[in-house]
């Protein structure tokens, strides 16, 4: 993991000392809140329907245990003894008392943690595969990259002021687990012919209310001119970008208006200016953030297919776990471990600071000290020996963090919704539960198989719902809650924006209109096929009619 | 319809509504009540005002008035979202 040197703890201790600053004269009335709003959203402070939230940077989703640690103490000491990790791998306290964040920006900055840029017109959280430096299939590290990008980007005066907030997204593998199709920039490893590993840079992907799955800018750059290609998009998108109209103003909206060849054109011809000046990344300066990201010492192990299938053999549990939570790891021996913060009935992405504490000793004792956020809002160790597979999953399980449900249609993502956030129009987070507590059968989740469902409770799409296999979206019908159910959406490799399904339905026939698509979906599937798949090969019809009955959604919603 | 005034505090955010003696409390049973037909049809701009004193005196945010009724004897803002932010989310008790 990337440690901070002298000048970032600096930095961040400046910063610090600089909002309590703000604080005390927005307190004593020296500020008024017109005034205060944009310092205290930029360091991720904002208000929400109960109280003050304080949204904190997860990098690349990457924590240590320390770090983990800290923010349960956070939890504890400030909040209401819980967090909620997001759909930006960051997390986020629902509780916090403005005269008390000051104290909490300076508990984090002991563990190089910060809040810096996870709100406001800038570059926010730079995220990446939750697999990243381990998954077998990867190429590369995307981490080295996003850590080269978070230095370049976090308090850039140059980007400070940008007509909309902006996400970048990496992944280092072919499969695509960050989404990098709907985000602003997304960053795609891959081989040139030449078999050169470089990235496709995508651009003006993203959700709210204008969807767009991101078009291809370049092909293939060398990883050394990435951010200098990066920077040229910036300027002509912050030069070019529109301040007029907020729901106009993220980078999407402009690619669309000048088609993708011109704007190609623009950020190229911006591009030659400065690609090999100082943003050329240096060899030597590759060199020492790649060391921060170097394997740890591995033990040379075997895998351990024969005993573990033994295992799952004999203990149906523990085998539903391994084949849902488990993933290949690059080195023979080891595993990486998904930990579920979808148990039945519980909130998405929440965990309380207990269980932060006892997830920080395991993942000390499992993980080599290491653990993973992942946009799915689920928690991911990433160095666990196969040897202790069992052991650990033990312990998960007594803590309800092994639900065997990962990528299965209980691992729900929802955003805080209405419960919480002051933009929603709709609760998201009981139709997750419902969901969860209706679909809680080990063997049932493995028979439906791969199937994504996600909710916003508003046209933002915090909770991706457009690519989402099953969207649900929350919205506010001549004042009570209806949820607009879209289908076919995927945010992999071969992105896809989720199609409407019809009318809004009232929350308590959401729960029942999904498991009669499932029913569908389990009906008329081939061998093989995912959700995704049989939708995409039979298209929206027999799904409606589950949905609305035969006589179609005017007659059964007059 | 019946109105109350209500606000988040300034120091710790939480919901607020304006008392009959002009400060801040936490629970709505407690705020001043603005009858549907009030005496002086000014009282819910007079108020509001108090609330926006409020907000110039640091103590609150977004003071502003909220539609309530009686419901089973309990009074609830007739919108949904307001009744959630008056009374708190719907589902505390299903933390991880």
């Amino acid at each position: 993991m990337y440690r901070y040197d002298e000048f970032d703890h600096q930095i961040v201790g400046e910063r610090v000392a600089q909002f309590r600053r703000q604080v005390a004269r927005r307190l004593n009335g020296e500020m008024n809140e017109d005034q205060f709003k944009p310092l205290r959203l930029m360091n991720g402070l904002y208000l929400q329907l109960h109280a003050y939230m304080l949204r904190v940077n997860v990098p690349y989703g990457c924590l240590s245990s320390k770090q983990l640690r800290k923010l349960a103490h956070i939890a504890r000491r400030y909040d209401k003894g819980f967090g909620h990790f997001t759909t930006r791998q960051n997390i986020q306290y629902n509780w916090i008392k403005l005269e008390e964040t000051p104290d909490i920006l300076a508990e984090l900055a002991e563990v190089e943690v910060t809040a810096i840029q996870s709100s406001g017109n800038c570059v926010r959280n730079i995220t990446a595969d939750q697999y990243a430096g381990r998954a077998r299939d990867e190429i590369e590290d995307p981490r080295v990259w996003a850590e080269i990008l978070r230095q370049y980007s976090i308090l850039n005066p140059e980007f400070s002021y940008l007509p909309r907030k902006f996400k970048f997204a990496l992944t280092g593998s072919p499969h695509d687990r960050a989404a990098v199709a709907v985000h602003d920039i997304g960053l795609r490893m891959h081989h040139n012919t030449a078999g050169e590993p470089g990235f496709e840079v995508l651009v003006g992907g993203g959700q709210g209310r204008t969807p767009v799955i991101a078009k291809t800018i370049r092909e293939w750059i060398e990883p050394e001119h990435v951010v200098s290609y990066v920077e040229a998009i910036l300027r002509i998108y912050n030069m070019y970008g529109r301040r007029d109209n907020i729901y106009k103003a993220r980078i999407k909206i402009l690619v669309n208006a000048l088609g993708i060849d011109k704007f190609r054109e623009l950020v190229d011809a911006e591009w030659e200016q400065i690609r090999d000046g100082l943003l050329k990344v240096a060899p030597e300066e590759l060199q020492r953030i790649d060391a921060y990201f170097r394997p740890p010492e591995y033990e040379q192990l075997e895998d351990l297919d024969d005993e573990l299938g033994r295992l799952r053999e004999q203990d149906a549990a523990f085998g539903a776990w391994l084949t849902s939570n488990i993933i290949e790891h690059k080195v023979r021996g080891y595993a990486i471990v998904n930990l579920s913060l979808k148990a039945p009935g519980k909130i998405p992405g929440d965990i309380s600071a207990d269980k932060m504490d006892r997830v920080a000793d395991l993942a000390d004792q499992y993980s080599m000290g290491e653990l993973r956020v992942s946009h799915r809002q689920n928690l991911v160790f990433v160095d666990v020996r196969q040897a202790d597979l069992h052991a650990l999953w033990r312990e998960l399980d007594a803590l309800e963090l092994a639900t065997p449900n990962i990528g299965f249609v209980s691992d729900v993502i929802a955003c805080p919704g209405l419960d919480y956030c002051a933009l929603a129009d709709a609760r998201s987070i009981p139709i997750a539960q419902d969901i969860s507590r209706h679909f809680n059968d080990a063997k049932q989740l493995q028979e439906i198989g791969n199937l994504t469902i996600n909710i916003s409770g508003c046209v933002n799409a915090c909770g991706h719902h457009h690519v989402g296999n099953i969207g649900i979206l929350g919205a506010n019908k001549r004042g009570k809650e209806f949820f607009q159910l879209t289908l076919g959406g995927s945010s992999d490799e071969n992105a896809s924006l989720g199609d409407r399904v019809g009318p809004g339905l009232p929350q308590a026939e959401v729960p029942a209109a999904i498991e009669r698509m499932v029913d569908t979906y389990l009906d008329l599937r081939k061998p093989d096929e995912r959700f995704l798949d049989t939708y995409r090969r039979i298209g929206m019809e027999p799904f409606k009619e589950v949905v609305y009955g035969p006589d179609g959604p005017k007659k059964r919603h007059p | 319809m019946s109105q109350m005034i209500i606000a988040n505090r300034l120091v710790d955010g939480l919901v607020v509504f304006m008392t009959a003696a002009g400060s801040w409390a936490e629970s709505i049973a407690d705020g001043v009540l603005i009858p549907d037909e009030a005496p002086d049809g000014d009282e819910s701009e007079r108020l509001l005002e108090v609330g926006k004193d409020g907000e110039r005196d640091c103590l609150v945010i977004d003071a502003c008035l909220i539609e309530v009724e009686e419901r089973n004897g309990v009074r609830t803002p007739t919108s949904y979202r307001e009744e959630i932010r008056a009374r708190g989310p719907s589902i505390q008790a299903e933390v991880n």
